[in-house]
């Protein structure tokens, strides 16, 4: 009886959240509150079971493609779309989904969740299927060290029960992956040709280091090349080539991810539609997004740590674009500023940054000084620096780099002048 | 052209939360000074070079450590002597640490250090974290970010490098960051420390120079964008 209850009284909650255009949370608390076997009782009804994606970078346009490719292959898919990325956000995007006795109409649920979140949530439903992306550093204020965020993500990996689908040219995780029992592990991985655009944590500063070749394991997806449009995989064996929507290289390499969970799940898949499917992904919000304002593009790109960013700018040309930097130092967004010192910002130096903004702006700007890139102008306000980038030069198309909580800001400016979807 | 020779230690398993940073800033602001500048990247088995003028280190993971404990060991004579002649140096968080007489692990693991500071660090329960503001007679206040679990303490004759006026410091109780001794810094700030903190990598190179060429010739360098950083800094939230 009690999910019943908890079910009838968290929609309630929800509903007068959305009401009162409130938090995804709360309702997810009381649920657990009243059933704490609430998500675990729903989710171990779904034929295909579970799939966890974690990892530092990726997880949400990861997640959004899985779901999109699946989907693509006649699933119906359950997942936690708002970026909730932790158990309580779980059980309220549940609450959105199920009727009121407590089922949830959907065949598998592909979850989104943060590596810490990812062990309690393991520990209450073990996934069928997970999906581990990368170990970067990211706000270790908050995880510690990086070699505990892999064990983190082992414990994960141990708790699955049909594949572990894990990133080759990551060590950290190729250690997990070798240490594992009683669980098949499935590889994604990029061409040598590719090997050097991607810089691991490791060799972040190592120009000495000559660059190494594929490790020699059997993999089941890996993205042989990307010209800007047309990305070409080899998936299960057999060439895969499309045109995307995405951009970004590690978007694109996140799609190798995304295939390889993918064929782990069907192996049968149909690959006629899943190409189709693919070609069809649009980015994630806030994730290379594109937003057109007063008849000219603006990208948000998303940075949250030094890898995520150094890849950001290898993967989006500077020549006719005006570029801003908006940096907070919010919780969510990490308070420490030393991450923006792991960064090379040499690719900006030919253009300069026309607009840094956000609590941390000057923080920017002592960075970029020392990188010899040019400043034009440093606005803290996010809303007066935003129109301030947007008015200065009104025909050119713009990029904004942000973090977490200044995206949110920036989404939120952009929302009086335009119509940006709303998440909620 | 005058030539400074500024050497990073270990840079591929001692540099984590923008170590980098601190070397930039010395070699950037050596420059805008008037000098040129040859960066050595000092890897674990590489040749100590003969004559150094700088030398900065920091902070690594546990697997980093332990990667280059031998290495620093077989340096030590080589350092100690260069830190004895007076050459300046900046050693951050786990170098600073390596640079006491030891390392005691939570675990009760002893790892040695190389005893340029008369200085010990225990392993701690618990993480210390956040903007930290301490204040030095000479260099006024200092901004960064600290983010260690050692806990360490000064020996009698070592002086601080800072007196913590927000954050924890060397072990949350004495009111202490970091050490002095020579002209050798140790100290947990992040943040990087060096570019929000220019008086501080003024005075690495004024060292430099002075030993190397008997003068140290300054330009002025503006420094408004690090001023505003740092009057944010103050106000920002532990």
């Amino acid at each position: 009886m009690s999910m019943h209850r908890a079910t009838i009284l968290g929609k309630a909650i929800k509903s007068v959240m959305k009401l009162r255009g409130g938090g995804s949370a709360l309702p997810g608390l009381v649920v657990e509150k009243i059933d704490p076997d609430y998500i675990k009782n729903i989710l171990s009804t779904l034929p295909k079971g579970v799939v966890v994606v974690s990892g530092t970078n990726g997880k949400t346009t990861t997640t959004k493609m899985v779901v999109e490719l699946l989907e693509g292959q006649g699933l119906k898919v359950f997942t936690n779309r708002t970026g909730s990325n932790f158990t309580r956000g779980v059980a309220a995007a549940l609450l959105g989904e199920v009727d009121l006795r407590g089922r949830l109409a959907a065949d598998i649920a592909v979850l989104e969740l943060d590596e810490a979140h990812a062990v309690h949530f393991v520990k209450a439903v073990q996934p069928s299927y997970s999906l581990l992306l990368n170990v970067m550093r990211d706000q270790l204020d908050r995880f510690g060290e990086i070699d505990a965020t892999a064990q983190l993500l082992k414990t994960v990996a141990s708790a699955t029960t049909k594949t572990v689908v894990v990133n080759r040219e990551d060590p950290r995780l190729r250690n997990v992956a070798s240490s594992l029992k009683d669980v098949d592990v499935a590889y994604f991985g990029l061409s040598d040709s590719l090997q050097s655009t991607f810089p691991t944590d490791d060799d972040m500063r190592t120009t000495a280091k000559s660059k190494i070749k594929s490790p020699n394991l059997p993999t089941l997806s890996v993205l042989e090349s990307f010209d800007g449009k047309q990305a070409v995989f080899t998936l299960a064996g057999k060439k895969l080539q499309t045109p995307l929507k995405l951009e970004g290289i590690y978007n694109i390499y996140n799609a190798a991810a995304a295939l390889g969970l993918v064929a782990s799940i069907l192996p049968q898949y149909n690959p006629v539609k899943l190409t189709e499917s693919l070609a069809n992904v649009t980015p994630a919000f806030g994730r290379g997004e594109k937003i057109i304002v007063r008849g000219q593009p603006v990208d948000l790109v998303l940075v949250k740590n030094p890898a995520g960013f150094r890849l950001s700018l290898k993967s989006f040309p500077v020549s006719g674009v005006s570029t801003m930097i908006a940096i907070n130092d919010n919780y969510a967004d990490g308070r420490d500023m030393s991450w923006l010192w792991d960064v090379d910002f040499d690719s900006l130096r030919s253009t300069g940054v026309a607009m840094l903004s956000g609590v941390r702006a000057y923080d920017m700007a002592v960075r970029l000084q020392y990188e010899e890139v040019e400043v034009s102008h440093v606005v803290p306000n996010l809303g007066q620096g935003l129109r301030q980038f947007l008015t200065q030069q009104p025909s050119v198309p713009k990029r904004i780099y942000c973090t977490y909580t200044a995206m949110l800001a920036i989404r939120r400016e952009l929302g009086k002048m335009t119509n940006v979807e709303v998440i909620s | 052209m005058k030539k400074l020779t500024i050497l990073q230690l270990y840079p591929n398993d001692m540099n984590i939360y923008g170590d980098w940073g601190n070397v930039l800033a010395v070699k950037r602001r050596a420059e805008w000074h008037g000098y040129s500048v040859r960066l050595i990247e000092y890897n674990p088995g590489d040749t100590f070079p003969e004559s150094v003028d700088v030398i900065i280190g920091g902070g690594g993971q546990d697997s980093g450590q332990s990667v280059i404990q031998a290495d620093l060991q077989s340096i030590a004579p080589r350092l100690t002597k260069l830190a004895k002649d007076g050459t300046p140096m900046l050693v951050i968080c786990g170098l600073y640490q390596l640079f006491g007489n030891f390392f005691k692990t939570r675990d009760g693991i002893t790892i040695p250090g190389i005893g340029i500071f008369n200085i010990e660090t225990h392993g701690g329960p618990e993480r210390l974290i956040g903007n930290i503001v301490t204040e030095s007679e000479q260099f006024g206040q200092i901004v960064g970010y600290e983010n260690h679990s050692g806990l360490t303490y000064l020996g009698k004759d070592v002086q601080p490098f800072g007196v913590v006026r927000k954050g924890a410091g060397n072990n949350g109780q004495d009111n202490y960051e970091g050490a002095r001794v020579h002209n050798v810094i140790g100290s947990y700030l992040h943040g990087s420390l060096l570019p929000k903190n220019p008086a501080i990598a003024d005075w690495l190179i004024e060292q430099a120079c002075t030993r190397k060429f008997g003068a140290f010739e300054p330009s002025v360098i503006n420094d408004t964008f690090a001023d505003q950083a740092r009057k944010i800094a103050l106000e920002r939230p532990r």
